[in-house]
């Protein structure tokens, strides 16, 4: 597979390093905790990502994220990835983070953009149900 | 960890093997002016004579190792081409008595295109499903017979199992029915004997590289008594009785020829070190909870295990063990993310199929070797495991097969 030098240093990191890079969980039923779940087993990749929130004006700020993934290298390297991308953004502007940005930063190869987009898709789905929750 | 080991360590014998050095001399002797370089075919002079004296050598040797007559063995290109020349070679020859052909799906594609091309030169082709084993049943093989069939086609020892096939109760089969059999052994030489004089198989196709041979050089066996005709595919010459053209490549069918000789004196030995190492890696890698053996482990050579790793994606295992050579099950890193078509047909399902990777070991390997890659393997499956999600769902006691997922 010839994936970026990008690809392997942050998977490799993720792997050695779980703690630092941000594996684990939140309990998901904190009301501060908003958890999103893409992806089936069957089709080789899960992500599961959990953002916890602080309230600030009018919206709310990612203060920690949490991940969990099954799945190819760059679905790994992918959603370690977004973790650095979301701590400290507002819901709104974690919104605006489109799967391109997560791409490029990864270099990733055209057959693999995918990972990319479950990325994208892991961060809606936990901002909608952390914003269910409130 | 240990200092007795050059990373990375090379686990994928099954794909291809190194060339044995007593391989590689021969091979060099009959390259340039010094050696014997000649065409075998030329008849005119002593370069030529010498050239074809070797090449019925290696002949011999092949023929020694799987008990045939070495009228009977055809030099092809490899096991692919020698697959091709069998099942096609037959069809086309065979063909006014009828036109199905009876195959697995497990099969290498080397069998499986051929019969693929078959089918759109009007042929019919039953592909099997083997059993949760892998292995091909009499059953499926009786239950696929017709009055047109005119040829099974079905490998000896599986390349992503290991798992091996029953040819003589096949054969026996297809003996009583009138039927061809042709066999893809390329995995078979030197690892399980094979003796074609008893042996009710009309074909079988062999790989120089398999076997601590050089890569391009295979051969075909096609039986005399009774006798099986075959067309030919490539024309040019009249090489090899009429069913292969071609120049002999003199100094690859040497190597063939000492790799084979090396495998029938070496057997033994080659087996029973496989099989401590094959021991001592399975033993360990068992431990490890929620793994499952790919293939009927008692049914199967020791050179080749295959092992699902559950909760853990294949590509990223592979990833993770970097320092190590091995085979996946999935293809995920073709352009298609699809999991092995030989365990999704033992029932596999594609999680289990994509998690899978294949260990193959060989002459060349050492206890050192499986050590560090044992080591390797468990640090990688704890940690990809506290990296998945389905691990922890599975220690929480979720039943995935319950959880709607959202596919995209």
């Amino acid at each position: 597979m010839a994936y970026s030098r990008k690809v392997i240093d942050k998977f490799e990191k993720t792997l050695n390093e779980p703690e630092k890079f941000n594996v684990g969980r939140f309990d998901p039923k904190e009301a501060n905790v908003g958890t999103g779940m893409v992806g089936a087993p069957a089709c080789g990749d899960v992500m599961k990502l959990q953002i916890k929130c602080e309230s600030k004006g009018n919206t709310h700020v990612i203060t920690d994220v949490k991940f969990k993934t099954y799945g190819c290298g760059s679905a790994i390297a992918s959603s370690s990835e977004i973790v650095d991308m979301l701590i400290g953004k507002t819901l709104e502007e974690a919104r605006e983070i489109k799967n391109v940005e997560i791409a490029e930063a990864l270099e990733l190869p055209p057959i693999k953009i995918h990972c990319s987009v479950l990325a994208e898709d892991s961060i809606r789905q936990a901002i909608d149900d952390f914003e269910q929750k409130q | 960890m240990n200092t007795k080991v050059t990373l990375p360590i090379y686990m994928d014998y099954a794909s291809t093997t190194p060339v044995d050095p007593r391989v590689a001399k021969k091979i060099s002797d009959h390259l340039t002016l010094d050696g014997n370089f000649g065409n075998p075919a030329s008849r005119s002079h002593k370069f030529g004579w010498k050239a074809e004296e070797s090449v019925e050598e290696a002949r011999s040797h092949v023929a020694n190792l799987v008990g045939c007559d070495p009228r009977e063995i055809v030099w092809t290109s490899g096991a692919t081409e020698a697959d091709n020349l069998a099942i096609k070679g037959i069809a086309n020859f065979y063909q006014s008595k009828g036109k199905h052909i009876i195959t697995s799906k497990i099969e290498h594609k080397a069998v499986l295109d051929p019969c693929r091309q078959l089918e759109r030169d009007g042929f019919e082709v039953t592909y099997l499903e083997p059993n949760e084993g892998g292995l091909i049943t009499d059953e499926a093989i009786l239950n696929a017979i017709r009055e047109d069939t005119i040829l099974i086609s079905i490998m000896h020892i599986n390349n992503e199992l290991g798992t091996i096939n029953d040819l003589e109760s096949i054969g026996k089969i297809a003996r009583e029915k009138g039927i061809f059999f042709h066999v893809d052994a390329a995995q078979s030489t030197g690892k399980v004997p094979i003796d074609l004089t008893t042996l009710p198989v009309d074909l079988m196709s062999f790989s120089a590289h398999k076997t601590y041979g050089p890569k391009g050089v295979g051969a075909l066996f096609v039986r005399r008594k009774p006798r099986v005709r075959i067309e030919a595919q490539i024309h040019g010459g009249g090489h090899e009785r009429g069913m292969r053209s071609g120049t002999l490549a003199t100094h690859q069918i040497v190597g063939m020829g000492e790799a084979f000789r090396i495998a029938k004196e070496e057997m033994d030995k080659d087996i029973k070190k496989v099989q401590s190492l094959h021991n001592k890696f399975y033993d360990s890698v068992s431990k490890i909870e929620e793994i499952y053996v790919n293939g009927d482990m008692n049914n199967k050579v020791s050179n080749i295990l295959n092992i699902s790793f559950a909760y853990v994606e294949g590509e990223s295992l592979i990833m993770a063990l970097k320092d190590i050579a091995v085979s996946s099950g999935s293809a995920c890193t073709s352009a298609s993310l699809e999991p092995s078509y030989v365990l999704r047909a033992l029932g596999r399902k594609d999680e289990l199929a994509s998690s899978s990777i294949r260990f193959s070991f060989g002459r060349f390997t050492t206890e050192e070797d499986v050590d560090y890659t044992l080591s390797l393997i468990n640090h990688a499956v704890d940690r990809l495991r506290e990296l998945s999600p389905l691990w922890e769902m599975y220690l929480d006691g979720v039943d995935l097969d319950t959880v709607e997922w959202q596919t995209h």
